[in-house]
């Protein structure tokens, strides 16, 4: 198994709490899997299993006051952000005292109380809303960073051009990240893309740009360390490309046929929790404590599924809620 | 009172706005040398740069962005230049302002104003020309303002700023130079209070935007005949004043609605059939729609004239129902 890359000053404390954090990601999805195949999770769900390095290398660089807008693929991102997993879980189901009352579902996932300011059902879209709250930061005059996160299949959509031109144009406090998978739904990205690929658009904006391996999380804690600091010292818009491979399906439902098995073995060799739990291993920490860690995620999770599954529907009543202030949303109603 | 364009009215309101609330900024192109219809001049020179911001030629990144800095706790108002170039920004305005309060649980709203100057003035063509307006009447979430008047256009904007909702602003390109009285200072018209431009017993012309004056012209033409045209202007189509509408109707017992738009699905359509489903035993005659032909507007002059809405066209319609 290989390992992560090692900084030089090796912070144990802050490795382990990636481990732990990495592994909640793992076991929310695995079980939002099982709910899935329970059939209580209604709709389409994205599992990032294989990717929660680039989520946990990203927001452990993020203060709770910084912004974070996501993707379909955003629930490790959002647990990364500090969210609720409760209430996440509880959203999957579509049951009363999900983050948004089970009126969005997975793709909608939010929880503006830690700056995260959603999934997206729409790809790409989530770029102009991270410019647009990094405008809002600058016009403010706060010091806090706005994040994004998206797939490499985005940078086809016109967000990605107009988002990033917008960012540099203001110089504004605006962090791009790139989960760049392989695929873009059945696809694979490369015979959609055309020229040298994200980072060199990126770098063609004006917007600096970095490559890491997404599957090593100190390399994306580093990378994104290094970006932030630019970004809050008024240095605009950075960019960062993490490579990944995404472990399971598209969806919950997607058996992912289109790959060849060797492929995603090779992948499995490249876990990146497994490889943090060996440059832990290597720094000496015991196996007992790392196999606790798996267990403690395991078992919130598994609570987290429970309370969910014990969880009323929203009563109707929210059906006409939080529309809009103006105007009966009821009339011509039933 | 100040005699005011509908244009400076509209600048009015926008810089009250700024002076009062410094989370209020407004971005699009070209801003910073008035804007191209000159609504903005003069406003970068008091408010700088940031607040009158421009903006690369990028409606999606114009929109969406103002997305997430109203969801990050500032108020943006958007100009689109023409209400056809905000077409390149639907996704935005559709799936990501409307939706965010509802898709999110009520965590977070979206004031936001997007500025969508609408309508033929003249030889603009099929890409400049067009009232969308009923497009986004179907959209929840949403609120659209379409105002006729310099006083309107003050006050229904400093409300559409004050919005928590998103608000879909037309202001129509024909009248600009518009003059009409103004109240000084901070006056503001509620959503949903329609104005009665004309009284009259005889029958209802409801209408909105620019067609507001063919039809005032029309009831004036239609006095002469002896025919008494009560004028309602809409002002805004979402929420929409559904109860001066019908107290309108149970007086005259009959209804022309008259706009710009296409008439084929267009709003007049929402408006006949709510008249249909509640006032249907107040009706002397049936309801009248006056839309454009579902034609793309033409450039040369006699094409385009022969799709719009005339106070002529709007009084012979009147003078059949009447008989009828
Ligand atoms: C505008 C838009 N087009 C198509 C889709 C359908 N869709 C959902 S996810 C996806 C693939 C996205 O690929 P990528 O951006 O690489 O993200 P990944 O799924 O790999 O995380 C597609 C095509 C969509 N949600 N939005
Ligand atoms: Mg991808």
């Amino acid at each position: 198994m290989p390992a992560t890359s090692v900084p030089r000053n090796l912070d144990v404390d802050r490795l382990l709490s990636h481990h732990r954090l990495m592994w909640r990601i793992r076991a929310f999805e695995e079980a939002a899997l099982q709910a899935n195949t329970e059939k209580l999770v209604l709709g389409a769900i994205h599992p990032s299993i294989g990717q929660e390095g680039i989520a946990v290398g990203v927001c452990s660089n993020l203060n709770r006051d910084d912004i974070l807008s996501s993707t379909h693929r955003g629930h490790g991102h959002t647990l990364a952000k500090g969210a609720d997993a409760g209430a996440m879980m509880r959203e999957l189901l579509g049951r009363e005292g999900g983050t948004s009352h089970g009126k969005g579902g997975s793709m909608h996932i939010a929880d503006f109380t830690v700056g995260m300011l959603g999934a997206n059902g729409v790809v790409a879209a989530n770029i102009h809303i991270t410019a647009g709250a990094a405008h809002a930061i600058k016009l403010r005059g706060e010091n806090r960073v706005a994040c994004s996160i998206f797939g490499d299949g985005a940078i086809n959509r016109g967000p990605f051009l107009e988002g990033l031109n917008w960012a540099k144009v203001f110089e504004l406090p605006a962090l791009f990240v790139c989960e760049d998978n392989g695929f873009a739904s059945t696809t694979r990205t490369a015979a959609m893309t055309g020229g040298p690929g994200p980072a060199a658009r990126a770098e063609a904006l004006g917007v600096p740009a970095v490559e890491v391996d997404g599957n090593d999380v100190l390399a994306v804690d580093e990378a994104t360390r290094e970006a932030v600091v630019a970004i809050r010292a008024g240095g605009g818009p950075r960019f960062i490309v993490a490579k990944t491979y995404r472990l399971t399906g598209h969806t919950a439902s997607d058996p992912a046929a289109y790959r060849p098995k060797d492929e995603v073995d090779a992948a499995w060799r490249d876990d990146p929790i497994a490889r943090l739990a060996q440059t832990l291993a290597d720094a000496g920490v015991k196996g007992m404590t790392l196999a606790e860690n798996e267990r403690v995620a395991k078992d919130e999770m598994d609570g987290v599924y429970a309370d969910a599954k014990a969880a009323p529907w929203p009563p109707l009543s929210r059906g006409y809620e939080d529309v809009q202030d103006a105007g009966d949303p009821r009339q011509g109603a039933f | 009172m100040a005699t005011l364009t509908y244009a400076e009215a509209g600048k009015q309101a926008l810089a009250e706005e700024m002076r009062r609330d410094p989370l209020v900024w407004a971005v699009g192109e070209d801003l910073g040398r008035g804007g191209v219809f000159g609504q903005y001049k003069g406003m970068v020179e008091e408010f700088g740069p940031l607040r009158i911001s421009d903006a690369p030629i990028s409606e999606a990144a114009i929109l969406g962005s103002a997305v997430g800095a109203a969801m990050t706790g500032t108020r943006p108002v958007v100009e689109m230049r023409f209400a056809d170039f905000a077409l390149c920004a639907v996704d935005e305005l559709i799936n990501q302002a409307a939706k965010a309060r509802y898709m999110f649980g009520g965590q977070t709203k979206v004031p936001l104003v997007v500025r969508e100057p609408m309508g033929m003035w003249r030889s603009s063509a099929a890409q400049h020309s067009q009232s969308l307006e009923g497009w986004y009447t179907h959209i929840p979430g949403l609120v659209v303002v379409c105002p006729s008047t310099p006083a309107d256009n003050k006050g229904l904007l400093k409300t559409a700023i004050r919005s928590d909702d998103p608000v879909v602003y037309f202001e129509h390109k024909n009248i600009w130079g518009l003059e009409g009285e103004v109240p000084d200072g901070d006056v503001t018209i509620p959503f949903g209070v329609a104005r009665t431009a004309r009284e009259g017993r005889d029958i209802t012309i409801v209408s909105w935007s620019a067609t507001v004056h063919a039809a005032t012209k029309a009831a004036e033409t239609l006095a002469g005949d002896g025919i008494e045209a009560e004028v309602i202007d809409l002002r805004t189509l979402w929420p929409w004043d559904r109860e001066a509408v019908f107290a309108s109707v149970a007086k005259t017992g009959r209804l022309i609605v008259a706009h710009e738009a296409v008439q084929v699905g267009g709003f007049g359509a929402e408006v006949a059939a709510t008249v249909g489903e509640h006032c249907f035993k107040m009706l002397k005659a049936p309801v009248r729609r006056l839309g454009s032909p579902r034609v793309p507007i033409a450039y040369a002059p006699p094409l385009e004239d022969m799709l719009r809405i005339t106070p002529d066209k709007i009084a012979d319609a009147a003078r059949a129902l009447v008989k009828s």
